[in-house]
């Protein structure tokens, strides 16, 4: 079996490409991959951990894991449609209606 | 899985995360992130959780990767809109990440992290087991998982609905008539 700290090193280093990604780009939808990316490279620890334990918990979490991120895809498209219809735009520096 | 395989997956991971932040074009992105979530799966799998790397492959690759592609076609965002960010934004992110990836070495080195090995049950990773696991001790979150999605649907709904032209226009004035 791959040892544990090669699974963590590449779930670590896919964690902090989607962390420059959030930071790095401009676009509303890549930022939005970026979170995906994330979710997913925690995903990878929690099956790494698991199944070195012997334990189902770490597949349920990661189960429970999707569909949480199934709901905030949905929701998170919806605000950006509603986004472009009010202001044509996905791009992140040009909406400040909030901005202090 | 062996360890020729667990390379070439995690260098293909790795390169199609990064194409997913460094391409200009976002339909390119989202290829890239269907190829980084198809080989995430696949490492799901050798390590020996079947189910949860096919659930990977149909609810990510499958659903929500189609979403992400129906909303930049419904959009029409094929090409950049507008500057990429600044250089300074992209030296912050890139140190940013470099740092991440340094801290999180230095905490997942192996004597910090004390995983008791042991071997895996019979039936590990089945369907089967995941089920028993699901239906009885976390019997609860899944139900709450439920009422979860269908709030989604109902506040997906709601966000993307277009207005009655009726209620965007102002309402005819009662007070000039009383004036008049």
């Amino acid at each position: 079996m791959i040892p544990l700290t090669y699974m963590m090193s590449l779930s670590a280093i896919i964690f902090a490409i989607g962390v420059a990604g959030v930071i790095i780009r401009r676009n509303i939808l890549v930022m939005f991959m970026s979170i995906e990316l994330m979710l997913n490279a925690v995903n990878l620890t929690f099956i790494a951990i698991g199944s070195r334990l012997g334990s189902m918990d770490g597949q349920v979490i990661v189960f429970f894991v999707m569909t949480v991120a199934a709901a905030e895809s949905a929701i998170g498209l919806g605000i950006i449609i509603s986004t472009f219809r009010n202001r044509q735009t996905v791009h992140a520096d040009e909406l400040t209606l909030l901005r202090w | 899985m062996p360890p020729f395989l667990y390379i070439f997956l995690g260098a293909l991971a790795i390169v199609s995360a990064l194409g997913v932040i460094i391409q200009r074009n976002p339909i390119h992105s989202l290829l890239s992130l269907i190829s980084t979530l198809l080989t995430i799966a696949i490492l799901f799998i050798g390590e020996d959780a079947v189910v949860v790397g096919f659930l990977q492959i149909i609810v990510y690759a499958g659903a929500i990767m189609v979403l992400f592609l129906f909303v930049i076609w419904l959009l029409n965002l094929q090409v950049e809109t507008g500057p990429t960010g600044h250089l300074a934004l992209k030296a912050f992110g890139s140190l940013a990440a470099a740092l991440l990836v340094t801290e999180l070495f230095f905490v997942l080195a192996p004597p910090h992290l004390q995983v008791k090995f042991t071997r895996e049950p019979v039936g590990y990773g089945s369907l089967a087991s995941l089920a028993g696991k699901l239906f009885t001790d976390y019997l609860v979150a899944f139900e709450v998982t439920s009422v979860l999605l269908l709030a989604a649907v109902v506040g997906s709904i709601a966000l993307a609905r277009r207005l009655p032209v009726a209620e965007e226009q102002p309402q005819p004035r009662v007070v000039e008539k009383i004036a008049s």
